[in-house]
């Protein structure tokens, strides 16, 4: 077993658990696009990121390809991670403002507001129908074609490819093209129409602490700020 | 072999791709690389680039089934790396060198004349077959910038008078030969 | 060739070879690095050698193809015995005067010779050129003086004999201690200790274990890697030997990029020649110790050199990073304990063993040890390859041995690490060049890559060219790193075309920042360095093109117009000839004039007029 920290929580998980299971075993929600429990981690999507390390010299890495280590001091929640993970749904609106996971996600991580021009892209490259093709249906008839941002998934030479048996699960585990959102507007491409109120702990903490009962955030005097 | 020292020939001669031949280039290439532990997909496909200066989806298809892997890996690894190509190489390679050195020293008005003076996009070829254009993000010889490569050779310390008189020196070659 | 069967050899094999040489023969060592070559060395070899043959004399002179002298510069150039006669911008013309004169009658051409910018006096030995003098060539010592293809040349300046050394008597553990008491950092950027990499790949209990030496040098502007592989094989090859023989590997890789023929081809050479004296394949000089090494040829992909992506490139995949929570060291290529190092680490460690480590630590600063070869380029007169102790400040590297920048232009900036560093502004050009202080100064040192920005350099078209050139080399697996390229690129186009606002700049400062933050491998978590180090030190032209929609430095082509000098003008319609796009109206002998409405601003009336008429604003 591996002793850590989880959020100021001493937790132990079997050796070899990633740290979004170890979280996702402890009742801890980390959003991601790009992981599915029966495929590989891939590490894509970076939503999924979380503080490691003591504040200072702390990093963040993708918690759905990091192992959990003895002693370690994770973060889910932290101002850091928080902002990386708004910025990072920002964009992914931006870049797909038509998929409802994705409009969920801004609502649920109180994304309000967009600064990029939106470009209505179908695909987001999580990656998850290349590695669904290939290691559960074993066909390997699509894959990541080019480099950088000329990136996208594709049959060879964009034919009809020998190897798909139009078996779907593709379109069954794309998060991008499931049921459309038909909340946003033209003049403006977040739909918000789900939103929830943004938890007030990151003014006085620099982690989200609403999972804990009672609301610490909620009962302090707004004067102290403890961890800042 | 020939095909390096005769860039005309192959050209032509090889936008339709013999079939057989693709058998036994392949093998002979495949055949170099057996005693490898490992398979080493991107020297055979660097190979086949280098033999028809570019990689036929046939040779591709070949490659796949003689080695079991599969045609979609392959393809991934033509599309990621620079060094492959999927459509046939013109007569006359230019590669317009964009590393930094040379973009400090103008290299983008390089690149800009070069494509409008052959009308021909970066990454393509012109429409006569005459000229491949490629940007290359530095050659190592940035004392010489901002510089191309000129089929293999380098011509450095350009100007946009020089270069005009580069490319025209070629277009008229071109036209008395052809 | 007879194979070497008992580290004693080395030395017999030595003394043959030197008295097989005559050292009075005259020679003519002509620099064909990559930089002479692209200025027409060959040209100047071969009509040496017709001119040769013709005199009939060509018994008599040694002409040796050399290896890169480092100031490319002033190529093509030769360095002529006896006397140490340096000979630059040589072209094949003045082959026969060199012949005739300084070989057979030893005088001195006064107009090949290099003259210092600065005084105006002509030198005449290599050493004595201010560029030379300020340099201290370890790595770099013998890359001029040995012709690359021979492995005797190599060993006759005392080459494999830290191999010998280390096969006689030292112990791996040694040798893994002693180059960890070196305080010898990789060279290829990241700067991890050395040693430290070496023992732990020492200790892995896992087996077999492999070497890699990291010789995709991407960064664009930076070729000391090629030229060094080019002009010095060896010592590369030896470097490798003794890490195979201290971590106790069999099978190393090197891994060169595709844009670099001649030093593929070099190496190539230098390993065949090895395996023929028993310095490298099966028991290495008799020792037991078996080691070869395979030659890769990368695909042309920048992100190649990012150390996991390497790995994944030579097990046949694309060159996805994976996220490096094991060390290669422990799980690398193959998944087996694997030390991999740049081209540059691999050549200190001969020196090392050579000198000792005690020795070796005496050079540099407290934390980086050792010299390290940048490559001088962009607005400096002295473009080139200088090797330095680590800590010399920027000012010397620049203004001393790079000569300052050229037609009395003032400095601006210079450009560290490539597209993972930054830009240091002029005021901080004392600043003692080690890993620790470039990174303090929001660059880094990367692989050695140093270019100078002068008054006309744009730095938000700086920046600009870094993301684009990222956003092309990204792999593209990551969000963070793909979009956030992307995004970034498009704010910074739309600062250089004056459509941009002040929150934007902000927005710009947030998305480096996190992508830095987000981002799985090291081109991700350095691709906002360029953006941020020239936020820092040169907000104000940021706010110059977003506010008053100008581009200072006169680069962002949307913010700049060309026009004619109505009096300077004399009609002479050889702009209204080269317009590509009938801009320019006048008649014959009278002054011109740019229509701005079909104007494209591509600058060439700017090239063309001889009058200096054409005014750009």
């Amino acid at each position: 077993m591996v002793n850590f920290t989880l959020n100021g929580l001493e937790v132990s998980v079997e050796k070899g658990t990633t740290l979004l299971e170890a979280a996702d075993f402890y009742g801890i929600e980390i959003p991601t696009l790009c992981h599915d429990k029966g495929l590989s981690p891939y590490g894509a999507c970076r939503l999924c990121l979380v503080e490691i390390g003591t504040p200072g010299r702390s990093r963040l890495v993708s918690s759905c390809t990091y192992q959990a280590r003895e002693g370690l001091n994770v973060r889910t929640h932290s101002e850091r991670v928080i902002k990386a993970r708004k910025l990072l749904i920002e964009m992914y609106v931006a870049l797909c403002p038509s998929s409802k996971v994705i409009q969920c996600l801004a609502s649920k991580y109180h994304v309000t507001k967009v600064r990029f021009s939106p470009k209505h892209e179908d695909c987001i490259l999580c990656g998850l129908c290349v590695r669904m093709c290939d290691e559960q249906m074993q066909a390997k008839a699509i894959s990541f074609v080019n480099r950088g941002g000329r990136r996208l998934v594709s049959t060879p030479f964009a034919k009809k490819s020998e190897d798909c048996r139009l078996c779907g699960a593709c379109i069954y585990i794309c998060p991008a093209c499931q049921t459309r959102c038909q909340g946003p507007q033209e003049e403006n491409i977040l739909c918000n129409a789900c939103l929830n109120l943004e938890p007030p702990c990151l003014e006085k903490f620099e982690d989200v602490m609403c999972y804990m009962d009672p609301c610490v955030a909620c009962e302090l005097n707004t004067d102290k700020k403890p961890n800042k | 072999m020939g095909l390096r020292t005769n860039p005309k020939a192959c050209y032509r001669s090889y936008m339709k791709v013999d079939l057989t031949k693709i058998d036994q280039i392949i093998n002979q290439i495949i055949d170099k690389y057996k005693d490898d532990e490992d398979v080493p997909y991107i020297s055979i496909l660097q190979d086949i680039n280098d033999e028809y200066r570019y990689l036929p989806e046939e040779a591709l298809y070949r490659v796949s089934q003689k080695m079991e892997v599969s045609m979609s890996h392959l393809y991934s690894l033509a599309t990621f790396y620079k060094c492959f190509s999927l459509v046939p190489k013109g007569e006359h390679e230019i590669q317009v060198c964009m590393g930094t050195a040379c973009h400090v020293r103008g290299a983008s008005r390089i690149l800009e004349k070069v494509t409008r003076d052959l009308q021909v996009k970066p990454g393509k070829t012109s429409e006569n077959g005459k000229f491949s254009l490629e940007t290359v993000n530095c050659v190592g010889a940035c004392a010489q910038g901002p510089l191309v490569v000129f089929d293999g050779k380098y011509v450095g310390k350009l100007t946009l008078n020089k270069i005009e008189k580069m490319l025209g020196g070629n277009h008229e070659k071109d036209n008395k030969t052809s | 060739m007879k194979k070497i069967t008992k580290p004693a050899e080395l030395e017999e094999l030595r003394k043959i070879i030197i008295d097989r040489r005559d050292p009075d023969k005259p020679s003519v060592a002509v620099c064909c690095g990559t930089g002479c070559l692209a200025s027409g060395a060959l040209e100047v070899v071969s009509s040496f050698e017709k001119i040769l043959k013709e005199k009939n004399i060509d018994a008599d002179l040694d002409t040796r193809i050399t290896g890169c002298h480092g100031f490319c510069e002033q190529g093509p150039l030769m360095v002529i015995k006896p006397g140490n006669i340096f000979y630059c911008k040589v072209n094949q013309h003045d082959v026969e005067e060199i012949v005739e004169k300084t070989i057979m009658r030893g005088e001195i051409i006064e107009r090949l010779l290099y003259v210092n910018p600065v005084t105006g006096e002509k030198i005449v030995r290599e050493d004595e050129i201010p560029f030379y003098k300020k340099q201290y060539r370890l790595i770099f010592a013998y890359n001029g003086k040995l012709v690359p293809t021979e492995i005797d040349d190599y060993i006759e300046l005392g080459g494999y004999s830290a191999l010998r050394k280390v096969l006689e008597g030292i112990s791996p553990a040694q040798v893994v201690a002693e180059v960890k008491a070196s305080g010898l950092r990789g060279r290829g950027g990241g700067g991890f200790p050395t040693g430290i990499k070496w023992e732990s790949c020492y200790n892995a209990t896992d087996s077999p274990k492999y070497l890699i030496c990291n010789a995709d040098e991407g960064d664009p502007g930076c070729f000391q890697d090629g030229y060094l592989l080019e002009g010095n094989p060896h010592s590369v090859i030896e470097g490798m030997v003794i890490g195979a023989y201290a971590v106790g590997s069999k099978q190393g890789y090197i891994y060169v990029r595709n844009e670099y023929p001649l030093a593929i081809k070099n190496f190539g050479i230098a390993v065949e020649q090895a395996r023929a004296y028993g310095l490298l394949g099966e028991n290495i000089m008799g020792s037991g110790l078996s080691f070869d090494i395979r030659i890769n040829k990368g695909g042309g992909a920048f992100v190649c050199g990012e150390s996991s992506a390497l790995i994944a490139s030579i097990e046949g995949n694309v060159g996805e990073p994976r996220d490096k929570h094991t060390h290669a060291t422990e799980r690398g290529l193959w998944n087996k304990p694997t030390v991999l190092n740049n081209v540059k680490t691999w050549a200190n460690i001969p020196i090392i063993l050579n000198n000792g480590a005690e020795w070796f630590s005496r050079i540099g600063t407290e934390t980086s040890k050792g010299t390290m070869i940048f490559s001088l380029t962009g607005k400096v007169n002295n473009t080139g390859l200088v090797e330095v102790p680590m800590g010399i400040s920027l000012r010397d590297l620049v203004i001393d041995i790079g000569g300052g920048v050229p037609q009395g232009k003032k400095i601006k900036a210079v450009q560290t690490g490539g597209p993972s560093g930054g830009c240091i502004p002029e005021h901080l050009l004392d600043l003692p060049v080690d890993y620790e202080k470039l990174t303090e100064a929001g660059s880094m040192m990367g692989s050695g890559g140093m270019i100078v920005l002068d008054e006309s350099s744009c730095m938000v078209d700086v920046a600009k060219y870094f993301l684009a050139f990222t956003q092309d080399e990204s792999c593209g697996s990551c969000f963070s790193c793909r979009e956030g390229i992307t995004r970034m690129l498009e704010i910074t186009d739309h600062i250089t075309r004056g459509q941009s606002s002040l929150a934007e700049l902000d927005l710009l400062q947030e998305l480096a920042e996190v992508v830095k933050d987000a981002s799985m491998c090291g081109l991700g978590q350095t691709c906002g360095n360029p953006v941020l180090s020239t936020i820092r030190y040169f907000e104000d032209e940021y706010r110059a093109h977003i506010l008053e929609k100008k581009c200072p430095a006169g680069v962002c082509r949307e913010l700049i117009s060309f026009r004619i000098d109505q009096e300077l003008c004399n009609g002479c319609r050889a702009c209204l000839k080269k317009c590509p796009e009938e801009a320019i109206q006048g008649e014959k002998k009278e002054s011109h004039n740019i229509l701005q409405d079909l104007c494209t601003k591509c600058g060439i009336c700017l090239e063309t007029c001889k009058y200096d008429a054409v005014i750009k604003e």
